[in-house]
């Protein structure tokens, strides 16, 4: 083995590899925002729609699931603007595919965490006279939440590990950053060793900050 | 648009196959490696299960796409040269078998420890508690995750396209690049993606409802 490891270039680009971990964050961050706003609406209008917005909701989420993610971005990124007659950038398009695909995922959770709200709580709302609005405002929605939020974590965390994949419309976020320094100094060996980890170590971390927030807003907290 | 299609389809088909066939090499060697592994996870010695835990979460912890370029750019290093397609079922492969391992031990846990007690009693040896009583009983557990989890390898098989394998989404790729048509041809290949994984998410429900008396 005559190869020597120099990390050097590695160093040398690092600006490139903070800048696009922190795209990826921010990727993940805004697609779960989005998605979850699609993802409760949907949740919604299943549990409380007709038959046919019941078999929409259902065919969008089975598409979704059984699609491998890749193709959903190249399908949103060359193919919906080939049809539409309007392009728009790749960072833009991809934000939108990872949030239609988190909210597939998280109309399941929202629909399970409905229905996991005990029915006495809502019963007890409608006895003090709220309306509503107030009830699925300040009882259901509050409750629910914290019911999913172990769920919505996980969510997060395996959407961070997917923002990987917008490097392959040129977002420049932390694959692609690796893969500018791999093609520009020729150090894949190091790049790797380097990203790896950064993936693994962020990823970690995101995790111990939202079991922190988990436990905090706990319904099972000992008080 | 149907004469469009019918043109395709033999490039697409092509690609199908090589997709398939990523996916069978996937699912077969990470469900031999994930069922030991899973084994090695409810029954090793504590230092066993000790470093599975360390491979199980470095391996979930990484992006499938980061492994594989990992995989296909060190090899070459440890000195290993890999043609693209073995590196990239061995990546796919070792990232499913954490998986896989995982599913295997929460079957394996989730058999009573009466069983195994009772096993014990009547005398069988480790290696019949385990064909005999454990893994039967598990089995049950295990099926419907697990088939779930073969549409995560179809789904993930999209990514060797990346490292230029012609599976089916690079077939679909290529076809575009000729024809100029991106959304027939995705909508093609998304239909064949769906048509595969949405057969398998269904055999999983029925297993699961099939055996659902014994989840209680």
């Amino acid at each position: 083995m005559d190869y020597h490891l120099n990390f050097n270039f590695v160093w040398k680009y690092a600006d490139k590899l903070w800048w696009g971990l922190a795209l990826s964050i921010e990727l993940a961050f805004i697609s779960i925002l989005i998605g979850c706003v699609i993802g409760l609406a949907l949740a919604l209008a299943h549990s409380g729609g007709g038959r046919v917005v019941r078999s929409c909701v259902t065919a969008y989420v089975e598409f979704v699931r059984n699609v491998p993610l890749l193709l959903l971005i190249y399908l949103i990124f060359y193919g919906v603007p080939s049809i539409g007659g309007f392009a728009y950038d790749a960072t833009e398009s991809f934000v939108a595919t990872l949030a239609v695909y988190s909210g597939a995922y998280l109309v399941e959770v929202f629909r399970a965490g409905l229905d996991a709200v005990p029915k006495g709580v809502i019963d007890a709302s409608k006895a003090i006279g709220l309306t509503p609005w107030q009830r699925f405002v300040s009882v259901r929605l509050p409750i629910m939440l914290r019911i999913v939020l172990p769920s919505l974590s996980n969510v997060l965390i395996s959407l961070f590990k997917d923002t990987s994949l917008a490097s392959v419309i040129a977002v420049p976020e932390l694959l692609y950053g690796a893969n500018w320094i791999k093609t520009n100094t020729f150090r894949q060996v190091e790049v790797w060793l380097v990203v790896w980890p950064m993936y693994l170590v962020t990823g970690y971390l995101i995790l111990v900050a939202l079991r922190q927030v988990e436990r905090r807003f706990s319904l099972n907290r000992q008080r | 648009m149907i004469d469009f299609a019918l043109k395709t389809l033999p490039f697409l088909w092509e690609g199908l196959t090589v997709t398939l066939y990523v996916s069978a090499m996937v699912v077969a060697l990470s469900l031999v490696a994930g069922v030991l592994m899973g084994i090695g996870f409810t029954y090793g010695p504590r230092w066993l299960r000790f470093l599975l835990r360390v491979y199980s979460d470095i391996l979930r912890g990484t992006p499938l796409l980061v492994l594989i370029f990992s995989v296909y750019y060190l090899m070459p290093f440890a000195g290993v040269n890999l043609n693209p397609l073995p590196a990239a079922v061995i990546a796919l492969s070792a990232f499913k078998t954490a998986h896989v391992g995982e599913i295997v031990r929460g079957a394996l846990q989730s058999i009573a420890a009466g069983q195994t007690d009772a096993a014990k009693a009547i005398g069988l040896t480790f290696a019949q508690r385990l064909a005999y009583v454990i893994l039967p009983q598990g089995l049950r557990r295990f099926l419907p995750p697990w088939v779930n989890s073969v549409t995560e390898a179809v789904k993930g098989s999209s990514l060797v396209s990346l490292v230029g394998i012609v599976d089916l989404m690079l077939a679909s790729q290529q076809v575009i690049g000729r024809t100029y048509e991106p959304m027939p041809v995705y909508v093609l290949a998304a239909f064949m993606y769906f048509l595969i994984n949405y057969s398998l998410s269904v055999a999983s429900r029925r297993l699961e409802a099939r055996y659902a008396y014994i989840r209680e």
